[in-house]
């Protein structure tokens, strides 16, 4: 770091991505809460650790390569090949991916997009709750926390992604590099999986699973919202300038940026965060006549929804959209509900996969022809870009790889668990050793109790 | 075309202000935000009069009873 400025700059951004990260913690803890108490107590531990793994899993993963794909895969494999120069140092051999006085952003920069990477495979593991091996979740977390998330954001999220280039495509805080791509991959799963014991009647008619311990759901949420503050700040470059940018901008002026160098403000992003969560949550309110779960979830659902033009739209388009995005996924959630019988348990699908494809084909319109990158030679956003984007983040990086996956999990048997252990419970099958101690516990506390009445007498 | 006035970013950020799309429309953006909102609070007040006028008749008196037992 030579110069002040340069070394004042280079710590700040290392301690405001260092910030984010430990705010997007929130977004897991939210996530683990919200799993828990939408899952009946017979449940619980083994929902919980089934979420919990991911986080160790994730990171392994993620280091050793899941963060060199996002470096290398921005043209591969359709439009250039691998860019091992780019991916040198981001290796997990290389130098900068340790401890090192000349590089102080990678640690904090690969942890951002790391959380990011917990978040899509914790998506996924919500809608499967109940029934699924834990083992064969921890490789659908593997696969889309570490691989499949990764190459849609070196694709359609990195400054110079192919999607970014000809596509025009523009998802600021990740509407369908998130979101679309974890629901879809998550529908592609419990379409193989299948529902729930008694989740529907003989007759086919839905019935709903009530969560066994509301508050805990609603504490949940609101830490993923909490955390999904940091997310947004996350996704930003905090200060930048036009020669570091190297693109079309002139002058000297520094600047906040999104993901693909184009400026924004935090000041942007806070407005239309809060005006489109409110949005959100004032239609799931309506369309689901003030049901308390679909509420706090249109919360999320509306910020979803707008996220991929959350850097640009006012907030009055950003309060509008999430509410229109709102109601359609939750009229499309209990269609599919209905029509193809399948048990998304927390909403997860419908919260995340289509808010996800709503918000990016909305963004299309809304933004037709702004410039999605500062760089010369780039398309602007269009609808057909933003379209085709949807359909490769839900089905092509999403649906497909969970649904082929789950299948081939499914022909060896190692999918989901049998119906006498549903039944009884995974705690009791898993964790009886767990039921075991609590039980000899009290008993023996019990008799301490009966020894001393008798003493005292 | 370009729905925030901006087809390139080869500009000079100190002259750059307002990069949300649809500029000029301001009033109406509001005027549609308020009505949304508006709409909202007669929905609601329509919405919980139906809700509790239905709830008054529902009442079984044990419980009832139950339920302040319950506390």
């Amino acid at each position: 770091m030579d110069g002040n400025l340069n070394a004042l700059t280079t710590v700040f951004t290392e301690f405001y991505y260092w910030v984010t990260v430990v705010f997007m913690f929130l977004i897991h803890v939210g996530f683990c809460m919200y799993e828990v108490g939408a899952s009946r107590a017979r449940n619980h531990m083994h929902t919980l650790m089934k979420n919990i793994m991911i986080i160790p899993l994730v990171t392994v993963t993620f280091f050793f390569f899941g963060w060199w794909i996002y470096w290398a895969f921005p043209n591969f494999p359709f439009w250039g090949g691998l860019d091992t120069e780019a991916g040198a140092a981001n290796l997990p051999w290389a130098d900068t991916m340790a401890t090192n006085l000349g590089d102080r952003i990678t640690g904090v920069f690969w942890a951002a997009f790391l959380l990011f990477s917990w978040t899509a495979a914790s998506i996924v593991s919500g809608s499967v709750i109940e029934r699924i091996r834990s083992s064969a979740l921890w490789v659908h977390a593997v696969l889309i926390g570490s691989v499949f998330w990764i190459i849609d954001a070196a694709w359609g999220w990195h400054y110079a992604g192919w999607m970014v280039r000809i596509l025009g495509y523009h998802d600021a805080y990740a509407s369908g590099v998130i979101h679309a791509i974890a629901g879809g991959y998550a529908l592609g799963v419990i379409m193989v999986l299948g529902p729930r014991l008694g989740k529907f009647a003989k007759d086919g008619t839905p019935r709903d699973i009530p969560p066994h311990n509301p508050w805990l759901l609603t504490i949940g949420i609101f830490l993923i919202y909490t955390g999904f503050w940091g997310f947004y700040a996350a996704c930003n470059v905090p200060v930048i300038s036009p020669e570091a940018i190297d693109g079309q901008i002139t002058g000297v002026t520094w600047t906040a940026t999104n993901i693909y160098l184009a400026p924004t403000t935090l000041s942007a992003i806070t407005f239309n965060f809060l005006m489109s969560l409110s949005g959100g949550l004032m239609a799931a309110y309506v369309v689901s006549k003030g049901d308390a779960f679909w509420t706090f979830s249109g919360g999320l659902a509306g910020i979803i929804t707008a996220s991929a033009g959350n850097d640009l739209y006012h907030p009055i388009q950003a309060m509008i959209i999430g509410a229109i995005g709102v109601v359609i996924v939750y009229k499309l959630h209990y269609w599919v509900e209905r029509r193809f019988k399948l048990d998304d348990a927390v909403g997860a699908v419908a919260v995340h996969g289509y808010s996800g494809v709503v918000g990016l084909i909305i963004a299309g319109f809304v933004l037709w022809g702004v410039p999605s990158s500062p760089y010369e030679g780039y398309a602007t956003i269009n609808p057909i870009g933003q379209t085709a984007g949807a359909v490769i983040m839900f089905f092509v990086l999403g649906f497909m790889p969970g649904w082929i996956v789950a299948k081939m999990q499914a022909a060896a048997g190692v999918l989901r668990i049998p119906e006498e252990v549903e039944l009884q419970g995974l705690d009791y099958a898993e964790h009886h050793a767990y039921e075991d101690a609590k039980a000899a516990i009290i008993e023996a506390d019990k008799e301490e109790l009966a020894a001393r009445g008798v003493a005292a007498k | 075309m370009s729905t925030n006035g901006y087809t390139s970013w080869s500009v000079d950020l100190a002259e750059v202000g307002p990069v949300y799309p649809f500029q000029g429309y301001e009033v109406l953006m509001v005027i549609i935000g308020v009505v949304f909102w508006i709409g909202w609070h007669r929905i609601q007040f329509v919405r919980e009069g139906e809700h509790l006028e239905k709830a008054r008749h529902t009442g079984d008196e044990e419980k009832v009873k139950a339920q302040l037992e319950r506390y």
